[in-house]
């Protein structure tokens, strides 16, 4: 999959979510993955370069990873 | 059912409380206030000769036919425009009486020429039954002094005529476009005997007039004057069969006028509770595709796209699509395939493609085309409401007091509905229109906008966080009804949020480009102004907001008590006629049929049970996704049914990139369309005409469709479906859709109750319709939401990536027009083009002028996308800065410039907002010439070894 199209995808999330304070927005974004994204469009944003993300998108992977 | 034109009544209903008692030659009727004398009758089993009067109209009283005598009142009273009083007493067949009538009757036959055995009406026109029924058997004043005859026949509009010379000028038609339909195209021009209809200005014929062609006028004409040029040419219809306009999300019903398995004509159904007798030019007279020339009837393979088509027989080309995969599958895994759903087939024919997807090939990789049109409706309203649906019927809107239009052109791309809508606003409710274009709904006949925001295209949600902020700030907001039925901490966030200055309509306006104080109004007047339904369409949903806007529409909503009765309400106004209840069948790929998630273990094993499979619980891909990993090499084979997505999916070159990428892309549709260009297996679809089962309607409307004639094609679409997974080796075994149904509703909560036999009892039925509804539920939400207390949503604007700059200095903005449906597949095949020959784009003068484009110029259109030609039409109904196309022929391809910047939580495509610039050109691009080429080459068919062109 095209891994800077799934981190614009993440980062779009995060920004919609970022208004609700960051702890809840970084939850957030990690159910609307979990609930939303096929298994290989998960994979690869796992295996993207954090660096790459927003800060809330970047902690949300995480939380997912985890 | 035989052909029996339906009862007339001949004065409207009349909905009251109070009921009147009175007697009709000797028998005692009941009737609501405030009926007339005419309807009381004809409602006892009687028939008062009439002219003027027919029940979609207000009676006016000039044929003087329907005299009676009443007891106790001087003089013969004409019944139609007389009420009811309690106690009356009505004699309607009485020798004075009769005398009157047949004067009356003589005046108008001795101007009507007398070739009724040759008349296309002879035997169903109301003139001759009104002959028989006032006994008149001669005409005193003879046929030879001035008269009518001889004028001659406006043949302009494709599909019906008017022949002056049957005329008798009760402006039934006049009244029918004025009051029906609100066009006000007709005009009684002179008067007494020099009178005649006539439509718009002198030398105006019906197709250069103001007249859509909604079909009213005909309707209401009681002789030939108005007939449909079918009737003219096929003779009468000898049986009707009602069902379901297959266009667009009103879900008008029909009486299918048939002369063997011959349609002679579609006539709106009285009974029908979306559309209450009316129609629009699609589904009245627009069906001529299903016979196109183009249709393809026999299924087709070929080993590469690159090769012709070779015609096969069904069973050849099921096991050769069965084959393929089964073998992708075998190698690839269940995840490497996928299917589309679509939103113009039945809610059974969407189900089971959603099932052989899920059962068959093992993948949640199903999606339906309404992830391109309403997919954040469905997110945006199951977060805030707790489901996926609009709040309302469409009668609703009659007991509206401030209507708000939001991204939606109802008069084009809803017209019955909108024709409601414009009836209650000229009885004075009031508008608020926001939207970047003046849409006609703006300003016409009789009705003009209290307040038009023309926002900048992609700041919905900074429009409605401002509204929000005004109401919320200046104390409008309806604290009781918060208190009781929403969460009051989430409002308390959220009023927090709004309230803040930088929501403030005046800090937002160099965003929005609204005037602050034209805002301020808005939102007081939709706060304040009594009974406020929202109406949204396509242009809230198709941006990367989309989503955020939905919630920012329903949180408006509860913050001033604008839910859960008549006349108020959250309403998405849909586009394809089944986008609703493709969407309930659990087309998309996270969720089952009721909006269930996949990783629901419960809801999971009720359907492994039932369909003894074993499911995969993670969701699968979206569309673009699909196409996304077609082209990274791990998705393989799709099953497209009824849709085109090559041309109405944004950015064509990366839609086209993942079906080239595909090993197996199996078109089901009525023509060879764009997509097919890049198919393997072609199987021929059938038309709604051909085919028994539902369609689900905006208001959650579930209404049956039902078969006039066998397919062209020898199958239903849902028999290929399952003739298809048999050849997996599924072993279905459904012998007509209402065993589909059955099963959609022993695994659907909310369609517990619903079956074929009681819609074809009740004609249609609102979900949910369970035990806690027994009866469906019209209005949603009335003691308390689906979800608990209504959910706040903050929602920050977040601008859209796509932003304009020197070399795309100008916003394009996609819509649609009346006469045409979506990617026109339909529609282009039947005389509608007489209406919409291409795209045009619109341009305001002032950029118009700095490119030097005059009116109906080629201009190229380009993107960061791409580009494309097109005409230009020069008008000030867009802003400057701002211009705007449809998308309704292939050759203009707007999607080859529209991106892939989509919504963030649906991926809903972004295509209201692409910066572009518009430059002259002088004929079409290249990627138009080659794409051209391109299609020629891809539809060749091979008959025998012999290689000839598709069309
Ligand atoms: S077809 Fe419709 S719009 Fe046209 S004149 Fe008749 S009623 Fe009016
Ligand atoms: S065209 Fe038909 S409906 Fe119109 S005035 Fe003449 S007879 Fe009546
Ligand atoms: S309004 Fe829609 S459903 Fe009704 S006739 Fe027109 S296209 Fe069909
Ligand atoms: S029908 Fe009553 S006056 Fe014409």
């Amino acid at each position: 999959m095209d891994g800077a199209k799934l981190r614009r995808m993440a980062d779009q999330i995060a920004a919609n979510f970022v208004a609700l304070g960051e702890e809840q927005a970084i939850a957030q974004t990690a159910e609307h993955i979990r609930l939303f994204w096929d298994p290989r469009m998960k994979a690869q944003i796992l295996a993207e370069d954090p660096a790459g993300l927003s800060p809330v998108a970047c902690a949300a992977v995480r939380q997912l990873a985890g | 059912m035989g052909y029996e034109p339906q009862p007339d009544f001949g004065t409207p209903e009349v909905r009251s409380e109070k009921t009147v008692t009175l007697t009709v030659d000797g028998r005692d009727v009941a009737v609501p206030e405030g009926t007339s004398v005419m309807r009381a009758a004809a409602s006892c089993g009687g028939s008062i000769p009439k002219l003027c009067a027919t029940d979609s109209l207000e009676s006016f009283g000039s044929c003087r036919l329907c005299l009676v005598e009443i007891d106790g009142m001087r003089g013969t009273p004409a019944s139609c425009t007389t009420p009811v009083a309690e106690g009356m007493v009505v004699h309607t067949q009485t020798e004075r009486l009769a005398k009157l009538r047949r004067g009356v009757m003589e005046l108008y036959i001795s101007d009507h020429p007398l070739d009724c055995l040759t008349c296309s009406a002879n035997n169903d026109c109301e003139l001759q039954d009104m002959a028989a029924a006032v006994g008149l058997r001669d005409v005193r004043y003879g046929y030879d002094g001035e008269n009518h005859l001889g004028q001659a026949v406006d043949l302009s509009n494709p599909y019906f005529l008017f022949a002056p010379v049957k005329c008798i000028t009760c402006s039934r038609c006049v009244r029918a476009c004025d009051e029906v339909q609100g066009t006000l195209a007709l005009t009684v021009e002179g008067r007494g005997f020099g009178s005649a209809i006539s439509a718009g200005q002198a030398g105006d014929d019906f197709l250069s007039s103001e007249c859509v062609s909604c079909g009213a006028c005909v309707q209401a004409c009681p002789t030939s004057a108005l007939m449909e040029k079918s009737v003219k040419q096929l003779g009468k219809p000898e049986r009707s069969v009602v069902t379901t306009c297959a266009y667009c999300g009103v879900g008008c019903t029909f009486r299918a006028e048939m002369k063997g398995e011959q349609l002679v004509r579609m006539v709106p159904w009285k009974d029908g509770k979306a559309n209450r007798g009316h129609s629009c030019v699609k589904g009245r007279f627009a069906w001529g595709y299903a016979n196109h020339q183009d249709r393809i009837t026999k299924p087709m393979i070929r080993e590469t796209i690159d090769q012709p088509w070779r015609e096969v027989d069904w069973e050849e080309a099921l096991a050769f699509t069965a084959g393929r995969l089964n073998a992708i599958k075998a190698q690839h895994g269940a995840r490497a395939l996928g299917g589309i759903t679509s939103s113009r087939c039945t809610n059974e024919e969407a189900y089971l493609v959603q099932k052989l997807v899920r059962g068959g090939f093992g993948s949640n990789n199903v999606d339906t085309c309404a992830r391109v049109c309403h997919s954040p409706t469905g997110y945006g309203l199951k977060t805030t409401f707790g489901t996926s649906a609009g709040t309302q019927d469409f009668d609703s809107v009659m007991d509206a007091d401030v209507i708000l239009v939001i991204g939606a052109n109802p008069t084009d791309a809803h017209p019955v509905f909108a024709s409601r809508m414009k009836r209650r606003l000229r009885q004075g409710a009031k508008l608020i229109v926001i939207d970047p274009r003046r849409i006609d709904l703006v300003r016409s006949p009789h009705i003009a906008a209290a307040h038009h925001l023309p926002l900048q295209p992609g700041t919905n949600v900074a429009v409605l966080t401002a509204m929000a902020h005004v109401i919320v700030t200046e104390g409008l907001a309806d604290e009781a009804f918060i208190r009781e039925r929403c969460d009051w901490d989430e409002y308390r966030d959220w009023a927090q949020f709004v309230a803040d200055e930088r929501h403030s309509p005046e800090f937002l306006e160099p965003v929005t480009k609204v005037p602050a104080d034209e805002l301020r109004a808005a939102a007081r007047l939709y706060a304040t102004g009594g009974n406020g339904a929202i109406y949204y369409g396509l242009g809230v949903t198709e941006h990367s907001q989309g989503s955020s806007t939905v919630m920012a529409i329903a949180n408006l909503a509860m913050a001033t008590g604008n839910i859960g009765r008549p006349g108020v309400g959250v309403n998405p106004l849909r586009g394809q006629n089944n986008v609703q209840g493709s969407c309930d069948m659990g087309s998309f790929p996270h969720e089952l049929s009721g909006y269930r998630h996949i990783s629901d273990q419960a809801t999971r094993d009720l359907f492994e049970q039932d369909w003894g499979v074993t499911l995969d619980p993670e969701p699968g891909l979206r569309i673009n996704n699909m196409l996304d990993a077609a082209v990274d090499g791990s998705f393989k084979a799709i099953y497209i049914q009824g849709e085109d997505i090559l041309q109405s999916d944004p950015n064509t070159h990366h839609v086209a990139a993942g079906l080239a990428a595909m090993e197996c892309v199996i078109v089901h549709d009525l023509f060879l369309n764009e997509t097919a260009n890049y198919a393997h297996v072609f199987l021929p679809g059938s038309t709604f005409l051909e085919k028994d089962g539902t369609f689900t309607n905006a208001e959650r409307r579930i209404q049956p469709v039902r078969k006039v004639m066998e397919p062209a094609n020898g199958y239903a679409d849902w028999e290929v479906t399952q003739e298809l997974a048999n050849a997996m080796g599924l072993g279905w075994t459904y012998s007509h859709p209402k065993e589909v149904l059955a099963e959609i509703a022993r695994l659907t909560p909310t369609f517990a109750g619903v079956s074929w036999e009681r819609l074809c009892e009740e004609g249609s039925l609102q979900w949910p319709v369970n035990e806690q509804y027994p009866d469906g539920a019209p209005v949603m939400h009335v003691d308390g939401f689906v979800r608990g207390k209504g959910k706040f949503v903050v929602t920050e604007y977040v601008p859209t990536d796509e932003k304009t700059g020197p070399r795309f200095p100008l916003l394009l903005t996609t819509g649609r027009i009346l006469s045409q449906y979506n990617v026109g597949a339909q529609t282009r095949r039947t005389a509608n083009v007489a209406w919409h020959e291409e795209d045009l784009l619109e341009i305001h003068p002032a950029d118009a002028d700095n490119r030097g484009l005059a009116d109906g110029d080629w201009a190229r259109l380009a993107s960061r996308t791409g580009e494309t030609t097109l005409r230009v039409k020069v008008t000030d109904r867009v802003a400057p800065g701002v211009v705007y196309t449809t998308f309704h022929h292939p050759a203009t391809q707007a999607n080859v410039v529209t991106t892939d910047y989509s919504d963030w939580a649906t991926n809903c495509p972004e295509y209201k907002v692409t910066a572009v610039q518009v430059m002259p050109s002088n004929g079409p691009s290249e990627w138009q010439e080659d794409y051209a080429a391109l299609s020629a080459r891809s539809r060749r068919i091979s008959h025998d070894g012999q290689v000839e062109p598709a069309e």
